[in-house]
């Protein structure tokens, strides 16, 4: 596949592209499973939330 | 209506009496007009050239560095929770403040800038031009501002944030201000539509800016 | 007009018939969106979707590709750098739509007052910010071989600069005040500043250039898109549109839970 003479800049374009896409995925996939462990954590130190304690106040 | 006259007022009367501030405004003016060619060089046709550019970014500068004297004090000292819970509707309350800004911070810029256009060797139509597309165009960077002010008023930490969020707003005035000014010098546009783009942008500012302050003041301290 | 007659024995006309049909499927979608109000809901909702969303995703750029470099052809103008404009003209969109996205979510924050609408605007901004990035660095990298410069203002790359700068803007706004609804408030606000201005600057940008470049631009895909550009074009639009839809719901999942957190952290500092 000839990019002609200036294949460096279509690879450039496509490449940061690229980069800063995976830095989003990246960005997304690490924060939810830094919020799911640090949910993990503080429910096992026994802080509830207000929905739960009804429902098992409810039950 | 009372209560609104009485706002004015006050407003002007503090502004010009604390720390000078009004004029402070027109210095910080002369000091971007210095530096400038200082950055440039001297050559007189090139200042000529650009020198509404540099009058009018200067005059943008100037009344940006000022806005936040317009709600922050009175947040400061509870007279903005006066004003939030008083009779007049809180757009007019805000409106009527920046007016008094403007007065007193932005038309000392509108007289000043003849002045110094002598310093960028500017012929009297291009002088005369930029001070009527200046006197025209401040009140529009007033009332975007004090969008931004409002916005930032509870911000302790504000900072270089107020501008970083009204000049991206205010760059419509600025090129239709800039051209309508070229236009009496260089002149392949007339300065016709340049200007009347210019004041229905004012016009729409006078109305758009205090609704957004309003609500933003609102929900912003409750 | 034929009368049929109805389960109820009354005879309706079909126009009648239809307009209950469109009606009920408005209010069955409007009660979708304020049935999805409750966090658990929508993070319930927002797992299924993304097992969906993650291999449709993957699927259309996968298409988009390689039809941008194995069936589009070069440019008689621009050469291969055409293919360029496969990242630069869906990001610039993908950035526009998503401030639009943005200021829907404002007015759901001010004005109705649903519950995730400032979830969804504070998702969105730094997505719509990175892609009117990769719309600026494309634009970049385009110009360079088309007018021998990294940076030129012509009228489409300085107003998506400016928006990229709003979008800055607004993130900044929201990190600088400390409480998370009241800075979820003043950015709905900001957002709908920016999209009442955008148009405005756009048009004033628009205008500032053809005073400042009267000579005839190479205007972006030449003077019209040749059909075999099209279809790669509006493939990648889609795929990027996926991609976005994929990535908001999965930040607004994750904000969610950030909430929660906090929640949960508040609590504890309460007890102890």
């Amino acid at each position: 596949m000839d990019l002609g003479a200036h294949a460096v800049f279509i690879v450039a374009a496509y490449a940061i592209s690229t980069a800063v896409v995976a830095g989003l995925v990246v960005w997304v996939i690490a924060d939810h499973r830094a919020q799911v462990r640090t949910l993990a954590e503080l429910e096992a130190s026994g802080v509830r939330r207000r929905s739960e304690a009804s429902r098992r106040a409810a039950q | 209506m009372d209560a609104l006259a009485a706002l004015l007022v006050r407003d002007m009367r503090l502004a010009v009496r604390v720390g000078g501030g009004a004029l402070v405004g027109v210095l910080f003016f002369l000091i971007v007009v210095t530096i400038v060619p200082l950055g440039v060089g001297p050559d007189l046709a090139l200042l000529a050239r650009i020198g509404p550019a540099i009058l009018w970014i200067g005059a943008l500068l100037a009344s940006l560095l000022a806005l936040d004297r317009l709600l922050a004090a009175d947040h400061d000292d509870g007279s903005l929770d006066l004003i939030l819970t008083g009779r007049a509707p809180l757009e007019l309350a805000v409106a009527v403040k920046a007016l008094a800004h403007w007065v007193t911070t932005s038309l000392p810029l509108v007289i000043a800038a003849p002045a110094l256009g002598l310093f960028l060797n500017l012929e009297p139509g291009a002088i005369g031009a930029v001070a009527l597309t200046l006197l025209v165009g401040t009140p529009a960077l007033t009332f975007i501002g004090l969008i931004g002010a409002a916005l930032a008023v509870a911000l302790r930490r504000g900072g270089l944030l107020l501008p970083v969020l009204v000049l991206p707003l205010t760059i419509p005035i600025l090129i239709f201000g800039v051209a309508a000014s070229n236009a009496a010098i260089v002149g392949p546009v007339p300065f016709g539509p340049p200007f009347a783009i210019l004041g229905a942008l004012t016009l729409l500012s006078l109305v758009v800016g205090p609704y957004a302050a309003a609500a933003a003041l609102r929900h912003g301290l409750e | 007009m034929s009368r049929e007659p109805t389960a109820l024995g009354a005879s309706e006309d079909p126009r009648s018939v239809a307009l209950r049909a469109v009606s009920s499927t408005v209010k069955t979608g409007a009660m979708g969106l304020i049935g999805l109000a409750n966090p658990s809901r929508f993070l319930a909702f927002s797992h299924r979707l993304l097992q969906v969303l993650v291999p449709v995703t993957l699927a259309a750029f996968a298409a988009g590709l390689y039809l941008a470099f194995f069936v589009a052809p070069d440019d008689y103008q621009q050469g291969a750098t055409v293919r360029i404009m496969f990242i630069h003209v869906p990001a610039a969109w993908l950035g526009m739509m998503c401030w639009a996205l943005m200021s829907i979510a404002a007015l759901g924050t001010l004005v109705w007052r649903h519950p995730l609408a400032d979830v969804a605007l504070k998702a969105a901004a730094p997505i719509g910010a990175a892609f009117t990035f990769i719309c600026l660095f494309a634009g970049s990298m385009w110009g360079r071989p088309m007018w021998g410069t990294y940076w030129v203002w012509d009228a489409r790359l300085t107003s998506v600069l400016i928006m990229f700068l709003m979008y800055l803007g607004l993130i900044a706004l929201w990190r600088a005040v400390d409480d998370p609804s009241r800075a979820g408030r003043a950015a709905a606000i900001l957002a709908l500043v920016g999209a009442v201005n955008l148009p405005i600057i756009k048009f004033s940008v628009d205008w500032w250039n053809t005073l400042h470049q009267p000579a005839s631009v190479i205007r972006l895909g030449g003077p019209t898109i040749h059909p075999a550009i099209l279809l790669p074009l509006l493939v990648m639009v889609v795929a990027f549109t996926l991609l976005f839809i994929t990535l908001h719901v999965s930040a607004m999942r994750n904000e969610i839970l950030r909430r929660r957190v906090r929640t949960l952290r508040l609590m504890q500092a309460e007890a102890a």
